[in-house]
């Protein structure tokens, strides 16, 4: 068998080298901290795997946790069938396919924080679109001192936000079909569904295994949106992972602590991204 | 590198996870492997065991300080154990 040429292996150097700096000093770094107590590089105290244990046992981090699978799951059950639809609907051909683009487009240029203060005044009782509408009609709405308030904004903002996103690359894998898959379609009379199903889903799983990934691990490192909007509150309601171990590195200034937890957070995250990538290129494989 | 604030167990940690990558590399040039279906549900390449076999390995350490009372060195013994034969027929 003709053995692999391995020089292009050099073309991913600068690459590599740039990660080196970006990721895998700074993440060596952490590593380091969680072993230790540590206030600055001079004055620490090697501790062991004991921020850890405290990290496993901590119930602020275990309600943490759930509340950000359950809020990951919910942005990945909402945003991916919608970006499905919104990109079937949307026109293949003349203007309306730019001025399209461009209205999906637009929602990924605001800046995260911003996100938050829109959602903030829309939301308001008072004087937010939204909340006054609500009140208006009868339902009582509040997102600052009802958590169930809080997390359906939450969600309807992330949803606002980047649903765009799962959109815009499900309308370029479903323009990349060749038209001769449509053709064969029509002479079977094979149904609007039939044509989903057995041509366009299929067709877009790679775009859909990018969607999925991206907004998972966006979702479950999300922070500055509901920072923004609700202060992680009511109470703790929307107080997800990352603010969690914000609070613990920043306003704690507990570096060791938080850096074991940011480790555990990364290798949630790496599981979960492997198994969604492995499970749906699984069938790749076999083919 | 003293902003790193480094110490001896973890600068040990990732001279073994260096030296593993590159005995991989090296194994990869002097004999290539190819993908083939073990005891795993899922055909792999030796990259993808060994990545299966230290995200098992930190898993398991975490387990163990979450759950038990287990000297630490056991488990390492036992994730080592289990990264061999992963490799050897995942």
């Amino acid at each position: 068998m003709k053995p692999y040429n391995n020089k292009a292996w050099w073309l991913v150097l600068p690459v590599f080298v740039l990660v080196a700096f970006s990721a895998i000093i700074p993440m060596m770094t952490v590593v380091n901290y969680s072993v230790q107590d540590i206030f600055d590089p001079s004055t620490r105290y090697f501790v062991g795997t004991e921020w850890y244990r405290e990290i496993l046992s901590d119930p602020r981090l275990h309600d943490s946790l759930v509340r950000q699978f359950i809020y990951s799951f919910c942005v990945l059950a909402i945003e991916i069938p919608l970006g499905i639809i919104v990109a079937l609907s949307m026109p293949r051909r003349g203007l309306g396919v730019p001025v399209s683009l461009i209205l999906l487009a637009l929602p990924l240029l605001v800046p995260w924080n911003v996100v938050g203060t829109i959602w903030q005044i829309i939301g308001r009782e008072d004087i937010g679109l939204y909340g006054s509408l609500l009140n208006g009609l009868g339902i009582d709405y509040n997102y600052a001192s009802s958590p169930r308030d809080a997390w359906i904004t939450v969600l309807i903002m992330d949803v606002w936000h980047w649903t765009s996103l799962v959109a815009l690359l499900c309308y370029s894998g479903l323009r990349s079909i060749p038209d001769v898959y449509y053709q064969a379609a029509r002479i079977d009379r094979a149904s609007a569904w039939a044509v989903f199903r057995y041509i366009q889903l299929p067709k877009l799983k790679n775009v859909l295994l990018i969607a999925v990934m991206l907004r998972f691990m966006d979702s479950f490192m999300i922070y500055t949106e509901p920072f923004v909007l609700t202060g992680g509150g009511p109470g703790t309601a929307t107080t997800f992972l990352s603010q969690t171990l914000t609070q613990m590195a920043l306003g704690q200034f507990d570096l060791g602590r938080a850096a074991a937890f940011s480790l555990i957070y990364f290798l949630i995250i790496l599981l979960v991204t492997w198994v969604f990538y492995t499970a749906m290129t699984h069938n790749d494989d076999k083919g | 590198m003293s902003w790193m604030a480094w110490t001896l167990p973890t600068a040990s940690f990732f001279v073994i996870i260096a030296l593993m990558l590159v005995g991989m590399s090296i194994w990869q040039t002097v004999s290539p492997g190819h993908q083939r279906k073990g005891f795993l549900p899922i055909s792999t390449t030796r990259g993808d065991r060994l990545f299966i076999g230290l995200l098992a390995a930190a898993y398991a350490h975490l387990l163990a300080l979450a759950l038990t009372g287990w000297p630490l060195w056991i488990v390492t013994l036992v994730c080592v154990a289990g990264l061999i034969a992963l490799l050897k027929w995942g």
